[in-house]
């Protein structure tokens, strides 16, 4: 396993890095590892988190020692994951696209001359996978979309976008868990909540998930999101 | 049960514990102190467990309204500390009778202090912590700063009787701190690290928990290696660096997750020390090794438990 290499960011945390790359295949050896690491080291491992080709290993510098831990973490990557191993069910979003609810969709359809339905089609066709989950709790960046919907951010942030906001940005696409400034392109609204605190667990996503999209009516959304 | 009545708020005050951890690979911000040095010798003097929850206060203090007596302590930066009409010492543990009100007003050096009340803030944790993540609004108060109005419990059950420690030493004007060069320091030419490792940066105004934003020498990483920089974890310390050259030291309340290239770490055992700063102090970082970082870890953590000069 010699495409791996652990380098130390500061102190209180080692970083595990796979060749630079956006691939499922990565991110599904990440999880296996972060998860194998924490049933195996328990608490020596404060904290991981996933990213597209890294995963970051938090832990106490006074309770565990760093070249310790680093063998620990070549060990488990060593290791060969079982073929079950990243079996969770896909995840359907419901999304009511354009009006008020996605206010960039008829933006984006002139950008790339084609219909409002034919930007739904594009963006409810792919089956994502999520990559990382970050910037608020419950974000989850998702690729990749439909080369024709892989614009930029907007040029200005909106202070404010409502949660539950399904946008597309850089060749990615994602669902704002709660109300934050964004620079993202809004399409439509879910009324599914990635996070929710009195939840367990409270985060829906993980990454490595396999997600979907699919279009519903004004009716249904007002509906869902008043109950 | 006890409690403060939160009657002014002052310019920025939270509840918070040592952080929330275990979570971050939800997206959950640890958040915590700026100063985990003078959180910890705070709840020590009063008798808590070093993570037991007390307020951090920034700059301008809050007013409190005490319900039952209660025994507190203040560490971090320098202040006044005034009971009824009565200035008390801030070095020492002092008590809050019963229907008596306490405000504290912060003198420079430093910005942030902790107080802590025998007993601890006793609001509920949410998702295991007390802490506030003001960024993703998590914690006590819906993760928001205190409000006037806001009653804060004090819980019943301190572990000992209190003791002494050192207090964190707190300079004027600006700070130099240590760091440990990486993750990404081989993604900057030798020149950004040269500058990095000698030049003074001012904290800017536009800085709060999630990080300070500095300004003074660019920092270019290579070119080539910033445009396919792809997302990962972002420990507090790091110092990361956007397209715009300008480095952004990342705070108590950093979000879990960024995708800009990070030069260099700051120790554990300097973060308070960069926490004590406010906007247009100065910030100087120097290059150590990591066994060097993990000496003055021991040495701050020995100094916690070391009876004052």
């Amino acid at each position: 396993m010699n495409d791996l290499r652990i380098i130390p960011a500061g102190d209180a945390a080692l970083v595990l890095e796979l060749p630079s790359r956006i691939d499922p295949a990565v991110t599904a050896r990440l999880v296996f590892i972060a998860d194998s690491l924490r049933e195996r080291a328990g608490t020596a491992v404060r904290d991981t988190v996933v990213g597209y080709c890294t995963l970051t290993v938090y832990f106490d510098p006074i309770l565990t020692d760093a070249s310790w831990l680093e063998e620990e973490m070549r060990a488990v990557a060593s290791l060969r994951p079982p073929p079950a191993a990243f079996n969770r069910p896909r995840i359907d979003i419901p999304v009511c696209y354009g009006g008020d609810l996605g206010p960039d969709l008829a933006a984006v359809a002139e950008q790339i001359g084609a219909t409002e339905d034919e930007v739904i089609d594009l963006h409810c066709t792919p089956e994502y996978r999520v990559f990382v989950v970050g910037f608020v709790p419950g974000f989850a960046y998702m690729g990749e979309v439909h080369p024709r919907l892989a614009l930029p951010r907007r040029s200005s942030p909106r202070t404010k976008v409502p949660a539950g906001s399904v946008a597309i940005a850089a060749g990615q696409t994602g669902i704002y868990p709660m109300e934050t400034p964004g620079g993202w392109q809004l399409l439509g609204r879910t009324f599914i909540r990635p996070f929710d605190e009195a939840r367990d667990p409270p985060v829906l996503f993980r990454p490595g998930d396999r997600v979907k999209f699919h279009a519903i009516g004004r009716a249904e959304y007002d509906l869902e999101s008043a109950g | 049960m006890a409690a403060f009545a939160v009657v002014r708020p002052g310019m920025l005050t939270t509840v918070q514990d040592l952080g929330r951890w275990g979570l971050q690979h939800l997206g959950v911000p640890v958040a915590g102190p700026m100063d985990w040095y003078s959180h910890r010798l705070a709840n020590r003097l009063v008798g808590n467990a070093e993570n037991a929850a007390a307020l951090e206060m920034t700059l301008l203090g809050p007013e409190l309204i005490a319900d039952a007596d209660l025994s507190c302590a203040v560490a971090g930066a320098a202040l006044d500390v005034i009971v009824g009409e009565e200035s008390v010492n801030p070095d020492d543990v002092f008590t809050v009778h019963a229907g008596k009100r306490v405000r504290f007003m912060l003198r420079r050096p430093g910005a942030r202090a902790t107080l802590a009340v025998r007993g601890g803030i006793d609001v509920a944790p949410v998702l295991g912590s007390r802490a506030t993540s003001l960024i993703s609004r998590v914690g006590p108060f819906g993760g928001r700063a205190l409000a006037p109005g806001d009653i804060l419990p004090i819980g019943a059950v301190p572990i000992s009787g209190g003791s002494q420690g050192m207090r964190l030493p707190v300079s004027s004007g600006g700070a130099r701190v240590r760091v440990v060069a990486g993750p990404h320091a081989e993604r900057f030419s030798a020149e950004a690290l040269r500058r990095l490792n000698g030049s003074k940066y001012v904290v800017s105004p536009q800085s709060n928990r999630m990080g300070f934003r500095l300004e003074g020498p660019h920092l270019t990483a290579a070119a080539s290696v910033q445009a396919d920089m792809l997302s990962d974890a972002t420990p507090v310390g790091s110092i990361q660096v956007p397209p715009s050259g300008l480095p952004i030291l990342l705070m108590a309340d950093r979000q879990t997750t960024g995708g800009y290239p990070k030069i260099a770490t700051v120790i554990t055992a300097d973060l308070p020390v960069a926490g004590q700063l406010a906007p247009g102090d100065w910030i100087e970082f120097f290059p150590v090794t990591r066994t060097a970082a993990l000496d003055a870890l021991r040495q701050r953590l020995a100094s916690l438990s070391s009876a004052p000069a």
